[in-house]
């Protein structure tokens, strides 16, 4: 095996080692990264997905600087009891606008995958305020100092065009309007119409915490709101070897 | 214990020392020791159980899909599989539930026992959020007691159901159930006197302490502006959800500073639809299962 005891030229220098050493390591996380950024099957289509309005972007990053996400998973999995609890298991499409994903898997909290719509802004709002007020087994703190912390949206079209960057569809038009449009959400008594003209018809449309001006328990509850609701089962078909 | 003397070491000659790799750094000589057997074998079985399992289950990523695998396992199939066993099990029952007259479903002791069971775990996943585990609801917080005879939309098999498809005051389902009470105080209806008049009038009216003179003149103002759905004697009317004013039940507390807010700012409580989410045969379960509590009519 003359060939084999040639190996104690690369042991012997270091430079020759460390490059072959990264080639070897290039080539097996090429050839396990890159055929998923071409597997049609890994974002299934879907009808409905959007990208998040202003207000619910907005939302999200309450969100995360909460920490929401290290109680409660947002990712329904495959299986009969989870199905049945919380509703149609989560697609890959439904988390492609995060980013960064809220998949998670620690649940001190329920799953929060299909949220939206289940309960009444009215509850969030107590929920959130004082949890134990209306679950009295609930171990979640309070977040009532939310409701008094007024967000205008100053950045919002930056964190837009973040998301924009690495292949969130916004367009020039909703990065332009984005403030008006994070305003308008919250407010049903003035034009609505920007909003559902760039984000659709079923945009949720109200003030969500029933209090003045736009806070961050608007957003948060807006964002709330708006998971897991948007994808048209109806429509949908799955494809079992998935 | 002393340690064993390494025999290479007491005996230069020894066999054992011809075992070296024949490198040599400086003089530094590197041992030829053979992995232990039993490592070595349970190394190769992985091997082998990769192939294999590469072989069975997806694995590698291609192009345009993962290799399925010649056992076509697929988590999904699998769930999808799952659910239609149970599915197909609870079929008959479930069929039945449906077909049944929601007036007289009572009446078949083994629909209200599947029902009271089904019925349970939906309500435990589902309602219990708001109307609390026990379903005594959140009491002076706009959630319901369902334990109670007390009922706003009505209390019959039907008007649960009804309630429960539909939800109340959503803006996802056009049937729900809607009513909205004016905010007397707070869209300037009313002047603040007349509403201490008229909370006066709805303590007199539940019995309880009250400003006589205040509550007669209340009187006055409440046949006027309250009784065309709460009724003339403030019995309520299910019709439009208005509930009793009469009795010790309130939704928002009965006391007079929670009297005059509801008077001024006039809450009212959002239910979502639940034909979004459950089967029929679901929400006919949990409606026997509600209705069943107690105060079911």
């Amino acid at each position: 095996m003359a060939f084999l005891d040639r190996h104690k030229v690369i042991e012997t220098h270091a430079t020759l080692l460390l490059v072959l050493s990264f080639l070897v390591v290039t080539i097996g996380g090429l050839v396990q990264i890159v055929p998923l950024f071409y597997l049609q099957n890994t974002i299934e289509s879907v009808e409905g997905m959007r990208p998040y309005t202003p207000l619910e972007l907005a939302g999200r990053d309450i969100y995360i600087r909460e920490g929401c996400y290290v109680c409660h998973s947002q990712m329904i999995r495959p299986m009969r009891d989870e199905v049945e609890r919380y509703g149609h298991y989560s697609l890959a499409a439904e988390s492609q606008y995060d980013h960064p994903f809220q998949w998670g898997s620690k649940r001190t909290g329920p799953d929060l995958a299909r949220v939206g719509n289940r309960y009444s802004d009215d509850w969030h709002v107590a929920h959130l305020t004082n949890p134990q007020s209306v679950v009295p087994e609930s171990v979640m703190p309070k977040y009532g100092y939310l409701a008094t912390r007024h967000v205008d949206g100053k950045y919002i079209a930056d964190i837009m065009a973040t998301h924009r960057m690495v292949g969130v569809p916004y367009t020039d038009d909703m990065i332009a309007n984005a403030r008006a449009d994070f305003a308008a959400q919250a407010d049903p008594d003035g034009d609505t119409s920007g909003v559902t003209d760039r984000y659709g018809e079923k945009v949720n449309l109200r003030n969500f915490d029933l209090a003045p001006g736009v806070t961050e328990m608007d957003a948060l509850i807006a964002y709330l709101q708006v998971l897991g609701t948007l994808v048209d089962f109806s429509t949908y078909t799955p494809v079992a070897s998935r | 214990m002393s340690r064993k003397p390494d025999p290479r070491k007491s005996d230069p000659g020894s066999e054992l020392n011809a075992r070296t790799t024949g490198h040599q750094w400086d003089g530094i000589e590197e041992w030829d020791n053979p992995m232990p057997r039993w490592w070595l074998w349970t190394f190769y079985a992985t091997i082998v159980w990769a192939l294999i399992y590469v072989i069975l289950y997806p694995a590698w990523p291609l192009i345009t899909g993962a290799t399925p695998g010649l056992l076509g396992f697929s988590t999904r199939a699998n769930v999808a599989a799952e659910i239609e066993r149970f599915e197909a099990a609870n079929a008959p029952i479930r069929a039945r539930l449906v077909a049944a007259d929601l007036e007289t479903v009572t009446q078949d002791p083994e629909l209200v026992s599947f029902a009271n069971n089904a019925g349970a775990a939906v309500f435990r996943s589902h309602c219990s959020q708001c109307h609390g585990s026990g379903a005594a609801g959140v009491s002076a917080k706009g959630y319901p007691n369902l334990l109670d005879d007390d009922w706003i939309w009505g209390g019959e098999m039907s008007a649960i159901h009804t309630t429960i498809t539909h939800g109340i005051r959503n803006t996802t389902d056009p049937d729900a159930r809607f009513s909205q009470m004016p905010a007397f105080g707070r869209d300037e209806l009313l002047e603040p006197a007349q509403i201490e008049a008229v909370a006066q009038h709805v303590l007199a009216i539940s019995g309880q302490d009250h400003d006589a003179a205040l509550a007669t003149e209340g009187a006055a103002i409440f046949a006027e502006n309250c009784a065309s759905c709460h009724g003339d004697e403030g019995k309520g009317n299910r019709d439009v959800g208005a509930p009793n004013l009469t009795d010790a039940i309130w939704l928002y507390g009965g006391d007079k500073d929670a009297i005059t807010y509801q008077i001024v700012n006039a809450r009212g409580g959002v239910m979502p639809n639940w034909n979004a989410r459950l089967s029929e045969a679901d929400i006919r379960s949990v409606a026997i299962y509600v209705h069943g509590l107690g105060g079911g009519e």
